[in-house]
């Protein structure tokens, strides 16, 4: 017997949700094969079968909160008959699910997931939102077939109403719903609640001409992506403008700990992505070291990890600082909070053409307003001004990046 | 004196597909094989042969009558019945040599001559000139496939009164021919020389037709053949036979009681059905039993002796090569330690005449007497567009399924190509599939395996195309 535990979850995450086993008690399983998914305050991390066996018990049900070492579940190494299932998921099922997760998606595509169910059973799951991962099958090697759909329609048709949300703090109208925020929202609730209330945070602004960065991907967009594969966009340029003012302002790259300062002298730019489950901010290692089109590629590549569900914990952590781009939404200001524990993040917006006054003429010019919000504990207003100043600078008159001024 | 792994006796289907299996788990394997080839029934006088004599006599019956002429092919088409025999026979010695070549590629010894169980792990093999020698074996499989069952009363001699092998070999065609037994071998074989010229009359004890089909389903194949010039004469029994030079008396009584009659015939076939080959094996000399039939008890594939395993024809279950394939490839396994296992609901049959049937799992009378509850989707070949572009329109594809899951409970084609089709139903089926699963999944346009699809989602009510 061999216990299945919830591994190291990465550095700073100290418990995960689990989310959704693969497997019931009684299934045969191959080494290596998936058995449970856990969520975190990050990432989603799943757990492998240390060996052959069959699942015997599953200790830590769907929606349990569990640390590194807790015992998930018991199997057997070994013999490929299937033990009686003992235990079902012990908390499993305690609330309603939200309406919007229950959608069916017919068996996941992932290599690892449960056998296909039956063409009609995923119909009927489709029609009826039925969560087939949780139908047992007993089709060939335990595909979920039309009659183990229909039997389990028919048993949530037969069974009580699932019980109301333990100690609902008031009651529910008919045109309301309550949904049990999940693993990453409610992280990314306590940590922006957290900088909030740690950092002296305030936020300075300035504004950009976009002209000449645009004129520059004008020209070159073409060649640029012929050359290098990806799209030449405007982060690139913020990434290696906020690089070469942190440079020269490193408080802004720097963090408290404690009673002290910590300086760094790496740049990894956390880039932050919407994503259907919400903002995740991947970070982009060594960005200083990386030509405008390394940084395309790593914002594409990450971007997609995001959208994918595929980061990892590594690739969130230990940024020191942070862009964020509300433009694309169309945002025309906003004051970002701190993506703790760094010390400043550059608020982005959206490109708006205003008439702005050059040499004594009023000219239109796509114009962005930049916001700096930084912690001021350890960075002075002349220095984040200075910072917003230099990326300012740096943009309007790209050259300066190749000159280093 | 050699030492084997595992000694097959018998090299029919069932014992030349043991024989590669077991090469391929690496086992040390002999053979045993009286004839000169491999292969068995199936190969020599069965299956194959019958194929080949169906589908040249199919085209020279289309050549003959009024298909050609109605597709604007005039031809003057005369039988040649020596060159259909030798390319007949020129066939199967390929596929002979075929399966001679999988014994030297997977190691396995063919020892010739007939094999006897002389008592624990050892058998003896007498060559056709009277050589003996003794071979040693962990494992005996015991494969010796079937014979026809002889009639009482009208014995085989193969010149007048022929067996399914002398059928496959008449040395002219008959004018009239007597097929006694309505199953699947007479049927065959009647169609043969029915395309060829005969006229065909089949006796059959029994009120209808190929026991075991699907009622409904025999009925329309009964159809289809009567209408092909096909003769039945159905609960009716042969009590005697009379032979001359030329010609043969049958004395035919009504089961039911009644004047009997006499019907002439040039050529009777007689073809009531296989029983299995399993005296003069020694299985007394190792203590293997059977029941009153010659079938010998098994329990997967083990006999009552230790070591000795049987498969195939010899053994319960239809009498079919894949059948018997589908027992080696289950008993090597078993020998070697691993799990082979023979689902028989899922063991699929099919008449190789015109139309072809074809059916998988459960009849309709079975599952009544089951007490199953059941849907029943039905397609006919004359709404399918294929069959009608070929002027093959006889017969339906109906799918049962179970009323309340709609899993497929069973599959019956009468129709063209028919044989061809059930392989879908033996994989849906394995997989537990629902009628819905077929009637939702893609068929190619126009094919006649749409007529299952059709069929599928008739069980549920929603045919579209009839």
């Amino acid at each position: 017997m061999a216990d299945i535990m919830t591994p190291a979850l990465g550095e700073s995450v100290t418990e995960a949700t689990v989310a959704r086993w693969t497997k019931k008690a009684g299934d045969a399983v191959r080494k290596d094969e998936i058995l449970v998914e856990l969520e975190t305050d990050k990432v989603s991390l799943e757990v492998a079968a240390p060996a052959d066996g069959v699942l015997s018990e599953i200790l830590a049900g769907e929606g349990d909160t569990v640390e590194p070492g807790t015992v998930l579940g018991k199997m057997s190494e070994g013999g490929a008959a299937a033990a009686p299932a003992k235990t079902e998921a012990p908390k499993a099922e305690a609330k309603p699910e939200p309406k919007a997760e229950a959608a069916p998606a017919p068996a996941p595509a992932k290599s690892e997931a449960p056998k296909p169910a039956a063409p009609s059973a995923q119909r009927i799951a489709a029609e009826n939102s039925l969560d087939l991962a949780k139908v047992s099958g007993s089709g060939k090697d335990g595909r979920v077939t039309k009659g183990d759909a229909i039997a389990a329609l028919e048993s949530r048709a037969s069974a009580p109403a699932p019980a109301a949300a333990p100690s609902a703090p008031r009651e529910l109208h008919e045109r309301e719903e309550r949904v049990r925020m999940t693993r990453l929202r409610q992280t990314i609730a306590r940590r922006l609640k957290e900088a909030q209330n740690n950092a002296a945070m305030l936020t300075t602004f300035n504004e950009v001409d976009m002209s000449a960065v645009m004129a520059l991907r004008t020209e070159y967009k073409d060649v640029f992506e012929k050359r290098h594969g990806v799209r030449l966009g405007f982060m690139s340029f913020f990434v290696k403008a906020c690089i070469a003012a942190l440079k020269q302002v490193p408080d802004v790259n720097a963090e408290i700990d404690g009673q002290d300062i910590i300086y760094k002298n790496h740049y990894d730019i956390g880039v932050a992505v919407g994503t259907e489950k919400g903002l995740v901010v991947p970070v982009i290692r060594d960005a200083d070291d990386m030509s405008l089109a390394g940084v395309e590629k790593a914002i594409g590549a990450m971007g997609k990890k995001a959208r994918d569900g595929q980061l990892a914990l590594d690739d969130l952590q230990g940024g020191t600082f942070t862009i964020s781009n509300g433009g694309v939404y169309g945002s025309l200001m906003s004051t970002p909070i701190l993506n703790a524990p760094q010390s400043g993040i550059l608020g982005m917006h959206k490109i708006q053409e205003r008439p702005m006054v050059v040499k004594g003429q009023v000219v239109i010019r796509p114009m962005m307003y930049l916001a700096l919000s930084y912690d001021h504990r350890v960075v002075d207003g002349q220095g984040a001004v200075t910072f917003l100043v230099k990326v300012k600078d740096a943009i309007e008159d790209p050259q300066r990046l190749l000159l280093d001024l | 004196m050699s030492q084997y792994d595992v000694v097959i006796i018998g090299g029919g289907p069932g014992g030349y597909n043991a024989a590669i299996r077991a090469g391929q788990l690496g086992l040390k394997v002999a053979c045993v094989e009286k004839r000169d080839t491999l292969g068995g029934t199936c190969l020599n006088v069965g299956c194959m042969p019958s194929k080949a004599l169906l589908h040249a006599s199919e085209l020279y019956d289309a050549a003959m009558g009024k298909e050609f002429a109605t597709l604007g092919i005039e031809v003057k088409p005369k039988l040649n019945l020596s060159q259909m025999m030798a390319q007949k026979a020129d066939s199967v010695t390929q596929l002979t040599k075929g399966i001679e070549f999988l014994f030297k590629k997977n190691k396995a010894d063919w020892i010739k001559g007939a094999g006897k169980i002389t008592g624990p792990g050892k058998v003896e093999v007498t060559g056709a000139d009277g050589s003996v020698q003794t071979l040693e074996a962990k494992n005996i499989v015991i494969a010796t496939g079937s014979e026809p069952t002889p009639l009482p009363g009208v014995e085989i001699d193969q010149q007048r009164i022929v067996d399914s092998t002398g059928a496959l070999s008449l040395p002219e065609v008959p004018k009239k021919l007597i097929v006694v037994g309505a199953g699947i071998i007479g049927l065959e074989l009647g169609s043969v020389w029915r395309r060829l010229g005969a006229e065909v009359t089949v006796v059959e004890f029994l009120d209808r037709i190929t026991p075991g089909m699907d009622t409904e389903t025999a009925k329309t194949f009964q159809r289809s053949l009567t209408k092909q010039g096909i003769v039945f004469k159905l609960g009716a029994k042969v009590t005697g036979a009379e032979t001359s030079k030329s010609s043969v008396k049958l004395t035919v009584e009504p089961v039911a009681g009644g004047e009997a009659e006499t019907l002439e015939a040039d050529y009777v076939l007689v073809a009531i059905g296989r029983r299995p080959y399993t005296e003069g094996l020694g299985l007394e000399s190792v203590g293997v039993t059977t029941d009153k039939r010659g079938v010998i008890e098994t329990d997967h594939f083990k006999t009552s002796a230790p070591g000795v395993w049987a498969i195939g024809d010899a053994i319960h279950g239809p009498m079919l090569a894949h059948k018997a394939e589908e027992d080696a490839v289950a008993c090597i396994e078993l020998i070697a330690g691993k799990a082979g296992h023979v689902d028989y609901n899922l063991v699929p049959s099919v008449v190789y005449t015109a139309p072809e049937v074809a059916w998988v799992g459960k009849t309709e009378e079975q599952l009544k007497e089951a007490g199953v509850a059941y849907k029943v989707g039905k397609f006919p070949f004359t709404a399918n567009s294929r069959a009608k572009i070929n002027h093959e329109t006889d017969g339906f594809a109906k799918i049962l399924a179970d009323a309340k899951t709609d899993e497929i409970l069973g599959v019956h084609i009468v129709g063209p190509q028919a044989g061809e089709m059930i392989g879908e139903y033996c994989v849906a089926m394995t997989f537990k599939a629902a009628s819905e699963d077929i009637a939702r999944t893609s068929h190619p346009h126009p094919t006649r395996s749409e007529a299952g699809r059709q069929a599928a989602m008739g069980v549920e009510g929603w045919t579209m195309q009839s």
